[in-house]
């Protein structure tokens, strides 16, 4: 172990480690974007009041539930490594008996690029877990908010979008942050279906150098930077979705004016 | 005189806790009138049975002449009933401005200008008008109810139902609520109020009602009920509520 080797693994790797850190930045933020849609998405579904609503809408809305909920389990309770394989190689056996049983695979063989592969696999991952975390935020809000948007004659889903989730993402921003950080680590399991994210791309150099403690641990300073500049980046919204610790009065003649900031 | 809201043979119960029996009550165009009664009779779930916030057990409420609970879009009924809560529930992401207008903008389809001229008008009228930038946490309870008075009112409902309206309030704060309701009441806005300010409500209602048991056992002028109870229960509440 020296220093030179540290600088000779970054100047002639360095073009595959960046690379490596972009698919990782890449998959993360997309992945993190896309299951918290679908997190928010099913705290919605899933907090429909059950009042009134008729038969056939009642039990439409249980058989969604129940899917909703058997989606949940299975990604929450299997590791994504293993579900990275399931999907990638189950996909075109999948469509193959499709195409079998019904005569159409929808023009779809089942052959995924990796890449797109492992953001499907990273968004469905932290749907699963968002939903729980967007359930726990609608009921954590006080109750109030919901009969006071409902007095005035909002829908739920006005209700939803107006009053409830823009309390409900700020409240879930922290958790949702640490789900971000936790999948810039976690795309390294990826590596299993060949997306050329930072670990892959690690594992590669190593391969050849056969310098492992060295290329690793240039990874890890990699990997460390990206979450601590995450966390920061994090920090920067959750404050300005703080909102002003003052107001503005407004006097007679209709014009603004400073408060006394004591 | 034109009939608001008309409720026969309202039931309501908890599982197999019996809140409402056969309650038959109606409210006029203008009308003012308050609920009393101690607590547990079941007058807030009578008020929030009006406008649907709990979904009554049995019976009908007409509203202009219709039965609501027969129709399935309840959003349409309940947009023409204010409701102030007796803790505000103004809505925590919106500053005061935007309480008032999201409503209007949402719901009625106002334009945006339009929506706040109606909600400035209403901001004045409860003496909020210099707040609008504030946000609900940075305003006392006292502000936060005359804000919410000024929320409902933006909506121009029929007629606004105040649950307990100053129950949460500190006691120095109750007077700058009363007062707005009293303007109001005076300028002919139908109001139903459930409240423990006996004199206020002496002093304010059309008609005074008076619930016992999730049964109204009186019903009549404010002179009536205050000083001639024809029910034993309604003296004995009355001794002890006005001490």
């Amino acid at each position: 172990m020296s220093l030179e080797w540290f600088i000779n693994i970054i100047t002639n790797n360095w073009p595959m480690l960046l690379h490596g850190a972009w698919m990782t930045l890449v998959i993360s933020t997309i992945g993190t974007i896309i299951g918290a849609l679908i997190g928010l998405i099913i705290g919605v579904i899933n907090t429909i009041p059950k009042m009134n609503v008729g038969g056939f809408r009642k039990n439409a809305l249980k058989i969604i539930n129940g899917l909703l909920r058997v989606y949940v389990e299975f990604f929450r309770g299997t590791p994504m490594i293993v579900q990275a394989m399931v999907i990638f190689y189950g996909t075109p056996l999948f469509m193959q008996w499709l195409e079998k049983a019904i005569g159409t695979n929808f023009g779809f063989s089942g052959d995924m690029p990796a890449l797109f592969a492992a953001i499907l696999i990273v968004s469905l991952n932290t749907g699963a877990y968002m939903a729980e975390i967007v359930r726990g935020g609608i009921i954590g809000i006080d109750k109030g908010q919901f009969e006071a948007a409902r007095a005035i004659g909002m829908g739920h889903w006005t209700t939803m979008t107006t009053v409830v989730l823009p309390q409900v993402l700020r409240n879930i921003l922290p958790a949702t942050g640490n789900q971000f950080i936790m999948n810039i680590k976690d795309t390294s399991v990826l590596n299993v279906i060949t997306v050329t994210e930072l670990y892959f791309q690690t594992k590669t150099i190593a391969g050849a150098n056969f310098r492992y403690f060295e290329s690793f641990f240039i990874a890890c300073i990699i990997y460390l930077v990206m979450t601590i500049t995450a966390t920061q980046i994090l920090r920067f919204f959750e404050r300005r979705l703080e909102g002003n610790a003052t107001y503005q009065m407004i006097d007679e003649a209709g014009i603004t004016r400073p408060k006394n900031n004591e | 005189m034109e009939t608001i809201i008309d409720i026969r043979h309202l039931n309501k119960s908890f599982g197999s806790h019996e809140v409402l029996k056969d309650v038959n009550f109606s409210v006029n165009k203008g009308e003012v009138v308050t609920v009393i009664g101690s607590s547990g009779s079941g007058k807030s779930t009578l008020l929030r049975c009006i406008n649907l916030l709990e979904y009554p057990t049995g019976g009908e409420i007409n509203y202009r002449g219709e039965n609501i609970l027969s129709k399935s879009n309840l959003n349409d009924y309940r947009k023409h009933l204010g409701m102030v809560f007796q803790q505000f529930n103004l809505f925590n992401n919106w500053d005061v401005l935007h309480n008032c207008t999201v409503g209007q903008t949402k719901i009625l389809k106002k334009s945006k200008e339009e929506a706040k001229e109606v909600a400035m008008n209403y901001l004045k009228v409860v003496g909020m008008e210099r707040y609008i930038n504030a946000r609900p946490a940075q305003l006392s309870g006292g502000q936060k109810q005359r804000v919410a008075i000024a929320r409902a009112l933006s909506m121009q409902p029929d007629a606004i139902l105040f649950d307990e309206p100053t129950s949460a309030l500190d006691p120095e704060m109750v007077g700058e609520v009363l007062k707005v309701m009293k303007e109001l009441a005076e300028s002919g806005l139908t109001m139903i109020i459930v409240t423990h300010e006996m004199e206020f409500a002496r002093e304010i209602s059309d008609r005074i009602v008076f619930m016992d048991k999730g049964v109204i056992v009186e019903d009549g002028s404010p002179e009536q009920v205050f000083n001639n109870p024809q029910h034993e229960r309604t003296k004995t509440f009355l001794k002890r509520a006005l001490k």
